[in-house]
């Protein structure tokens, strides 16, 4: 039985088996010889060391996935002999499910219950994509003159994707499923918190059978690890999900390098606009879900809720009573609705706003403290008598933090919902089909939830408006042209009896 | 083409004998108004077939840019143009194509004088073109669609395609009227507004279709055409937090400058279509004859200022010296002249630092080593005319083989094998277009899939197609022009989601 913080559990913490880089189908040390921890969210401690990736790890994982880019199999393999090598590492996963499931939640504090479900959806991205792999196409053109011209979609090289910590088993294959469906090669480098799974799924595919050199695992740390992919002379794109300003950064090194292509799924700070005809206990569900999901680590949480006015006071109420019967807890626990922040920056950053927010004169209704002596875990917390222009408003907390206000006309409500930088996701609950075709046309962001939120699924494209990000979507077949390029290849025809 | 006052004098062997239309237009259009700059700045516009000034023309700076973006902020926000139907959108975009066409001698004259371009070029293609991407774009604007997704669940899904907002266009001086035209078109269909800033050498047409775009209809707001310079309006654009996404053409350092101001302003989303080196592979089954006038006209339209350009040309050894011998005899009858002038084949560079830049790579070039067969100097005395220049004996790591010198300069070189030719094809750090003349089907496939570039050309060159999309691999670029492809960088996707009770299928 592993230590278990707050609460009994009595789960059996599986043995860590891989800790060191992924690169060219071996585990291997880093050259370095560097090695970092990584910690338990319940309880502060350490979990294991991993080897620590930097420049010359990267320069070695981006060179064996060039060779098997340029000369090796996996892009010069049909679609379908992809696809086939996918399909058997997504039954590897799910063979594997609960010892994944039990790395995410101890890494990065998720309830197990949800990583249980985590991991299969991860297999299924995996054969969503795989499904697609020998569907790839490009199109014959209509041509003004005597010209046969068509467009080629081809795999765009070496990919560096970079992914963050809240997810991570669900963000690896976000990213990789696509890329690898396309005919890509990459080098993928896990959070520093989160390296766990992602080292155990490269082991699986190797097991399944995708070439050395395809998929490289190198943990280590974003202003070292992060940075040399993203400035890379070599890598083709960079697929990046996390921090604003560690888009920027991304970008700017792009920028900087190579001009490879980027694309970024960055914060948000979400509303959820509640009309009056609104279901006071369905509502009051699925606001208290969008927001502390997950303790509130989700980029498109709702984390401003609108209500409209008329049934305010008692959505108030219901809000409140929900987030004090919220189970804050060992996040093995059964009984537990919420685990731990899933670092000590986060746990103190999430704090720090609590203050602000409460220096800010937002009434507090419920929660602002964190709970217990060990580990990271936040009360929910719920902010009334909030301002547009407060920071807890403006800026994205991450954490179980809801700020939640009153409106009147659905005009105030669409120009208080777009009144952020950010445009990542938004919820609409209402029954009128005028409210909500009007509401989902004028809210600037790339998803619009309607009496539902954080749905996410394999075939539903997801990436955000303004400074959520940009360079296409996750998701969805969409999100394989991140990782093709379109080639023209025009001829003149002679004797053609049509055009 | 009898005509009247000769505007220029006569140190270019021919005289030209076209009248110089007067300049209507040469104030900032912002809000539909031609307006003077906020302070007053002006610069002039050079005629690089005589080296003097055209005409003074307002000059934007960022203040200019600042009301330039609230115009088009206001136009997109409240204004009429996104909210107008597909259809009623078109319908002006056509109206915009007729009066264009009623106006192509006037503007085709404005092109030739500022650029340098041949006017025969410019009014049966180049300003045609303009239309021609008004009326394809116009065409599209009704039938941009979402999709409606699958689901593993009850839920009903799809996706809207939203006007991404307010758009920065910065354009080159090689092709004034296509770079305008393949910038606005998409945007407008798409129902955004714009800013087009564009060349500071060339921005006599843009002025001009800033007019007609009024006239055909074109709420004010929504175009706004501000000349002014790089580093001062162009920086001011790709810099503006309210400017959701910025689209240019241009040289690769410039372009690296535009996705840096993107980056440290709002990340709005950059797209890019730089500069080339491109390559021709011209294999053994080759008619000669026909390798031999390809290949120099991949180097010459234009007078070799073409992102495109075929200026790596490798012949494969059998046929090389006979191939050889032909292109310089056929450059050396090349005519190089006023580009008013029917008979002249190759106008002036476009301006003085263009000119001098082309010339000291021309100096580079015998430095490094490379025999020069043919041209290498300058033509004439008055005006920015250079002489078909052709090196051989080159190496790959010669500059002259790696930069993209963006002037009538043609690199010869020799190759063997199918993957010899590939390799060579490849060794550069752009990928903009490649050539590769053969009848071999096997040969034409393989190198097709084989060469890193966003348009391979096979048995012809610059076949160019509204419906074809362009854009660059590498340190070309990314995004495409062109095509229905080009929509999507003033798209935005936005996925609506809302469960289903009582569906009879999933």
């Amino acid at each position: 039985m592993v230590d278990n913080g707050v609460s009994d559990s009595l789960f059996k913490m599986p043995t860590i088996k891989f800790t060191k880089l992924f690169i060219n189908g071996q585990f291997v040390d880093s050259i370095s010889g560097k090695t970092f921890e990584t910690i338990d969210p319940r309880t502060g401690e350490v979990i294991v060391k991993i080897s620590e990736g930097t420049k010359e790890d990267i320069d070695a994982a981006v060179a064996v996935a060039r060779e098997a880019f340029d000369t090796g199999p996996w892009p010069r393999m049909t679609g379908v002999e992809r696809a086939k090598i996918m399909v058997k590492w997504a039954e590897l996963i799910e063979e594997n499910g609960e010892e994944l499931a039990a790395l995410d939640t101890i890494e990065a504090g998720l309830l197990y219950q949800f990583t249980k479900f985590e991991i299969p959806a991860a297999a299924d991205m995996l054969r969503y994509y795989a499904g697609a792999a020998d569907k790839i196409h490009g199109k014959v053109l209509k041509s003004s003159g005597q010209f046969h011209a068509y467009t080629l979609m081809e795999p765009i090289g070496v990919v560096g994707h970079i992914i963050p910590w809240n997810v991570p088993l669900m963000m690896f294959f976000t990213k990789v499923a696509p890329s690898i469906a396309a005919g890509c090669t990459m080098v993928l480098k896990p959070a520093e918190q989160t390296p766990l799974s992602a080292l155990f799924v490269a082991h699986l595919a190797k097991l399944a059978g995708v070439p050395d050199g395809v998929l490289n695992v190198v943990p280590g740390f974003g202003p070292t690890a992060g940075a040399a992919i993203s400035s890379h002379m070599e890598i083709e794109k960079v697929s990046f999900t996390g921090s604003v300003e560690t888009g920027r950064e991304v970008m700017h090194a792009a920028a900087s390098s190579n001009l490879k292509t980027v694309s970024l799924e960055l914060g948000g700070k979400s509303p959820l606009i509640i009309f009056d005809d609104a279901d006071l206990d369905k509502a009051a569900d699925l606001a208290f879900f969008g927001m502390f999901f997950n303790k509130g680590e989700i980029c498109a949480a709702g984390s401003r809720v609108y209500v409209q006015e008329g049934i305010y006071d008692e959505l108030e109420k219901k809000l409140v009573e929900k987030a004090k019967a919220c189970v804050v807890g060992d996040p093995f626990d059964p009984k537990t609705n919420q685990g731990p922040q899933a670092d000590k920056n986060q746990f103190d950053k999430i704090l720090s706003y609590i203050e602000h927010g409460k220096k800010e004169g937002a009434t507090l209704l419920t929660g602002g403290k964190s709970i217990g002596t060990k580990g990271y875990f936040i009360e929910p917390t719920i902010f009334s008598h909030v301002k547009e222009e407060m920071r807890i408003t403006q800026d994205e907390i991450f954490g179980p933090v809801m700020t939640l206000m009153k409106f009147k006309t659905i005009e105030e409500g669409i120009k208080r919902a777009n009144n952020t930088r950010y445009g990542l996701a938004a919820g609409i609950v209402t029954k009128n089909i005028d409210t909500a075709n009007t509401m989902s046309r004028s809210i600037r962001a790339g998803i619009v939830w309607i009496n539902c939120y954080s749905i996410l699924e394999s075939d539903i494209p997801f990436g955000g408006y303004k400074m959520s990000g940009f360079g296409g979507k996750d998701l969805g077949l969409n999100a394989l042209h991140k990782y093709l390029q379109l080639k023209s290849v025009v001829t003149p025809i002679y004797n053609s009896p049509w055009h | 083409m009898a005509n009247l006052s000769n505007c220029n004098d006569d140190s270019n062997n021919n005289g030209s004998f076209l009248k110089i239309p007067k300049i209507k237009f040469t104030k900032l259009f912002i809000n539909g108004e031609f307006v003077d700059s906020v302070s007053g700045k002006r610069f002039e516009t050079v005629d690089p077939r005589t080296e003097e000034v055209i005409t003074e023309i307002a000059e934007a700076t960022k203040e200019d840019i600042d009301i330039a973006v609230k115009a088009a902020r206001q136009a997109f926000d409240s204004g009429p143009w996104p909210r107008m139907p597909g259809a009623e959108r078109a319908k002006i975009m056509l109206k915009w194509a007729e009066l264009i066409e009623e106006n192509i001698e006037e503007i085709a004259a404005l092109d030739t004088i500022d650029g340098g371009k041949l006017y025969s070029w410019c009014k049966a293609v180049d300003v045609p073109e303009a239309s021609n991407l008004l009326r394809y774009y116009a065409g599209a604007a009704d039938k941009i669609h979402g999709e409606v997704f699958k689901t593993s669940r009850n839920l009903h899904l799809y996706s809207l395609m939203e006007p991404v907002g307010v758009v920065g266009h910065i354009i080159p001086w090689n092709f004034p009227t296509v770079m305008f035209f393949t910038k606005a078109s998409p945007a407008l269909a798409a129902g955004c507004t714009m800013l087009l800033k564009p060349a500071e050498d060339t921005p006599l047409s843009a002025l001009f279709y800033a007019h007609l775009a009024k006239l055909a209809g074109i709420p004010d707001g929504v175009l706004n055409v501000v000349p002014g310079f790089g580093s001062t309006a162009g920086a001011a654009i790709a810099s503006h937090m309210d400017v959701d996404a910025v689209s240019f053409t241009g040289s690769t350092e410039t372009g690296r400058k535009v996705m840096m101001a993107a980056t440290m302003s709002n990340l709005k989303p950059v797209s890019l279509e730089l500069g080339g080196k491109s390559p021709v592979l011209i294999f053994d089954d080759a008619d000669i004859d026909k390798a031999v006038d390809l290949a120099l006209f991949g180097i010459l339209h234009n007078k070799g200022e073409i992102c495109v350009a075929f200026s790596r040309v490798y012949v494969q050894e059998g046929i090389y010296d006979e191939f050889e011998k032909k292109v310089v005899e056929k450059a050396k009858t090349w005519v190089v002249g006023d580009p008013f002038d029917p008979k002249v084949q190759q106008g002036p560079q476009t301006s003085k630092a263009q000119f001098e830049k082309i010339l000291s790579y021309i100096e580079l070039g015998k430095k490094e080593g490379a025999t020069l067969l043919t041209g290498g100097k300058r033509f004439g005395n008055k005006g920015y005319y250079i002489e078909p220049t052709i090196f051989s004996n080159v190496k790959e790591d010669m500059l002259i083989s790696q930069d993209e010198i963006f002037g009538p300069v043609m690199v010869l070189s020799k190759f063997k094998s199918i993957e010899e030719g590939i390799e060579k094809a490849n060794s550069s750090k752009y990928g903009l277009a490649s050539g590769i003349v053969t009848k071999n089907m096997d040969i034409a496939n393989t190198v097709s899939r084989s060469i890193r570039a966003g348009i391979v050309w096979i048995n012809c060159f610059f076949a160019f197609d509204v419906d074809c999309p362009f854009g660059g691999y590498k340190m070309s670029g990314f995004g495409r022009d062109y095509g229905l492809e080009a929509l999507h960088k003033y798209l935005q996707v936005k996925s609506v989601a809302t469960p289903i009770y009582n569906s009879p299928w999933l």
